[in-house]
């Protein structure tokens, strides 16, 4: 297979920068639809006998002073009435929970609490630190490391393509109102360290094939062909990786369910950065830095 | 080709595909499992200061051993209790039927306090030796007191100075009961009236058995799973594992032919190992747990995905096939090793920052990058030379080449 991305890459780059405006927008003007890991709050799954509707729900709710409560219902068919139903308030404390579970089941009939979560809201300004902090600490890291095993003008390339990566998970949770829990630090996290495989791949082998290059072929050439050396792999890996996380999403519990999409999408745009975006922003690099040497040379010489 | 070798070859393999069949399901049923799966409650408590008692090391550590009394006194299968951090505990609570009751009784202060008619404290929960629910005379639930000697004295004295007046008994200011005293009581025995019910009574008596918090104790989080959904929760998790390395498994063999059926019996090779690892790790089983095995599987084959497609370009360089699959195995090796320690980095720092569940996905994800070297690299290169050496074929593509 004969590549150009190199040729082409700011037609890649112009693709990138299409599907991650409509995020940043978005992430801008309505933000992120955080869950009680991170605002803090109460959540109870609840799985009733008989089924409800959210008008029955909420009038109980109002009663007990909850009516700004969210109430889900988890129904397949978009029917009025299920029996499974989620509400979302705030921090609910015991005594509050317990005359209201008393007073539910008076009035709705017997239920099991499938789930019940509560977090202080102190829990959920740390989780956000926390979740910054790893974040630096991972990039820190892999900047390193990198560095250290290349050079660190690829370290920042690579780490330039996955936070294309970051932004895009974080554009489309953001664009389609998904909530964000405790697992979705971990989700991006995951994403970054397979991004960054990814793109370590293709430099490896750019790297390999330095060794054996011959001065007839040109830079961008020689990337070129480290790209299309890799591409099968990438993709095959990509696809391992799909298949895992794919079943994980559409068979696995519920409560995993954002965890994998998350993942999901994290890794196809993983891939793609790693083969249109990290070397070809080293390229770009490269060729500017040589351009600003010729012209210091040539305005030297004068 | 040599019959002795290919036998070799499928001894080899039954005896992975057998050993994994059997020991797969009891190997990770003998997992603990964690509260998303079995259901309970996991609670988060932190000591705050009040006017009254600031918090110290001291106080932390008194607290964390009151709760362990009173987790044991609710009589679960194991219960854990740690402390986090400077002022927090965890309390994990497998099992457990109404937490709202339970939490309430694990943050209670109880405080107990005897009081004459002007509202001096006279006595305290110190006093005490022990607390217990009874039915009282007139069917009543009770709870009867026993005074330590020092207490039963001080108890003797309130009573003999207050006959014909109130003495009250109070749990955290608010009153529980306030007897008329008829006769001073000498016996160092006592009752306290007033529960509703049998339960409230031993509640109460658990709380004044196990003594006063020495400071207030707030819940920042608590989070309960039913066991229903913890049902749930785990046979959605064996169907995605089941599918998840079915489509791997076809799609190695759709590709990569002989290489990819040796790549699967690596990978068979690998979650035994991650499953037989965690268990001697004494680690916990959770749902994040289990997405870190599932997904790990896809990075698993990776190290082999890279191998065959270095072992593809070497063989049609021309070289013979156990040159190739030697050049396949030595130049990926870099690669794998240099494109695994970012998710190991990643892991690393989840793991030491992380926090509770998400640990136990860190813990699945880093160990999984490491075995799944280890099996990619040592197996798939043991079974492919013996595949080779077999010489069933020449042709490459039958080796996904």
């Amino acid at each position: 297979m004969k590549f150009d991305i190199i040729g082409k890459r700011y037609w890649w780059f112009a693709l990138s920068l299409i599907v991650l405006i409509p995020g940043l927008i978005s992430m801008a003007f309505q933000g992120f639809n955080l869950g009680i890991d991170f605002t803090g709050g109460t959540i109870l799954d609840l799985k009733f006998a008989s089924p409800v509707t959210v008008a029955q729900v909420r009038e109980v709710l109002v009663e007990h002073h909850l009516e700004n409560s969210v109430i889900q219902l988890v129904s397949t068919d978009h029917a009025e009435a299920s029996n499974n139903l989620f509400i979302r308030t705030h921090v609910l404390s015991n005594d509050e929970s317990q005359i209201l579970f008393t007073d539910m089941e008076k009035r709705l009939g017997a239920f099991e609490v499938l789930r019940s979560e509560k977090v202080g809201a102190v829990m959920g300004s740390e989780l956000t630190q926390q979740a910054l902090l790893n974040l630096t600490v991972v990039c820190a890291l892999l900047i390193a490391y990198i560095s250290y095993r290349f050079e660190y003008k690829i370290a920042v390339s690579a780490i330039l393509a996955i936070l294309h990566d970051v932004l895009i998970v974080l554009g489309i949770f953001s664009l389609f109102r998904i909530e964000m829990d405790s697992s979705f630090v971990a989700a991006i996290l995951t994403v970054i360290g397979y991004s960054m495989n990814e793109a370590i791949v293709v430099f490896d082998r750019i790297r390999e094939n330095l060794k054996t290059h011959r001065k007839t072929e040109s830079f961008q050439d020689l990337v070129n062909r480290s790209i299309g050396q890799t591409f099968t792999r990438t993709l095959y890996t990509l696809l391992t990786v799909l298949f895992a996380c794919g079943s994980l999403h559409f068979f696995g519990g519920e409560s995993t369910k954002n965890f994998s999409l998350a993942m999901l999408i994290g890794f196809l745009s993983g891939a793609y950065s790693a083969i249109f975006n990290a070397s070809p922003i080293w390229v770009t690099w490269k060729e500017y830095e040589e351009r600003k040497r010729t012209a210091l040379k040539t305005g030297g010489s004068k | 080709m040599r019959v002795g070798n290919v036998v070799k070859f499928l001894i080899v393999v039954a005896v992975i595909v057998l050993g994994f069949s059997y020991s797969i399901s009891p190997l990770t049923a003998s997992i603990k499992q964690g509260l998303d799966l079995q259901g309970g409650t996991h609670v988060v408590l932190e000591a705050v200061d009040t006017p009254e008692a600031k918090v110290d090391e001291d106080a932390v550590r008194r607290v964390v051993k009151i709760i362990e009394k009173r987790v044991n006194e609710i009589g679960l299968t194991e219960p854990i209790i740690q402390r986090q951090g400077e002022r927090r505990i965890i309390v994990e609570l497998p099992g457990i039927k109404e937490p709202e009751k339970a939490i309430e009784m694990l943050g209670k202060t109880a405080l107990l306090e005897f009081q004459d008619e002007s509202g001096n404290t006279v006595m305290t929960g110190k006093d005490l030796k022990d607390a217990k629910a009874e039915m009282g005379q007139n069917k009543n639930s009770v709870v009867a007191l026993e005074f330590s000697d020092q207490g039963g004295k001080l108890f003797a004295d309130l009573t003999t100075k207050n006959v014909g007046k109130h003495i009250s008994i109070l749990l955290d200011k608010q009153v529980l009961t306030s007897p008329v005293v008829n006769e001073p009581i000498p016996n160092g025995k006592a009752v306290i009236t007033g529960s509703r019910s049998i339960e409230e009574a031993q509640n109460l008596a658990i709380l004044l058995r196990s003594g006063s918090l020495p400071v207030k104790v707030d819940v920042l989080e608590m989070r309960t799973v039913g066991p229903t959904l913890g049902q749930d929760s785990k046979e959605k998790s064996e169907k995605a594992f089941s599918i998840g390395i079915a489509l791997i498994v076809i799609f190695m063999l759709g590709f990569y032919r002989l290489s990819g059926f040796v790549a699967t019996i690596a990978l068979l090779v690998y979650v035994l190992l991650l499953v037989g690892s965690l268990k001697m790790l004494q680690a916990t089983m959770t749902l994040p747990g289990i997405a870190g095995i599932i997904l790990s599987m896809g990075v698993a084959v990776d190290a082999n995905v890279l191998i065959f497609e270095r072992f593809k370009e070497e063989f049609r360089s021309g070289k013979t096939l156990r040159a190739a699959l030697d050049a396949g195995f030595s130049r990926a090796f870099n690669t794998i090793l240099d494109s695994n320690v970012s998710i190991m980095i990643t892991a690393t720092v989840l793991f030491f920052l992380g926090t509770g569940p998400i640990k136990g996905f860190a813990i699945t994800l880093g160990l999984g990058v490491i075995l799944s070297m280890f099996t990619a690299i040592t197996v798939s290169r043991y079974l492919l030379r013996m595949l080779m050496q077999a010489n069933v074929t020449k042709n490459g593509k039958y080796f996904g080449a």
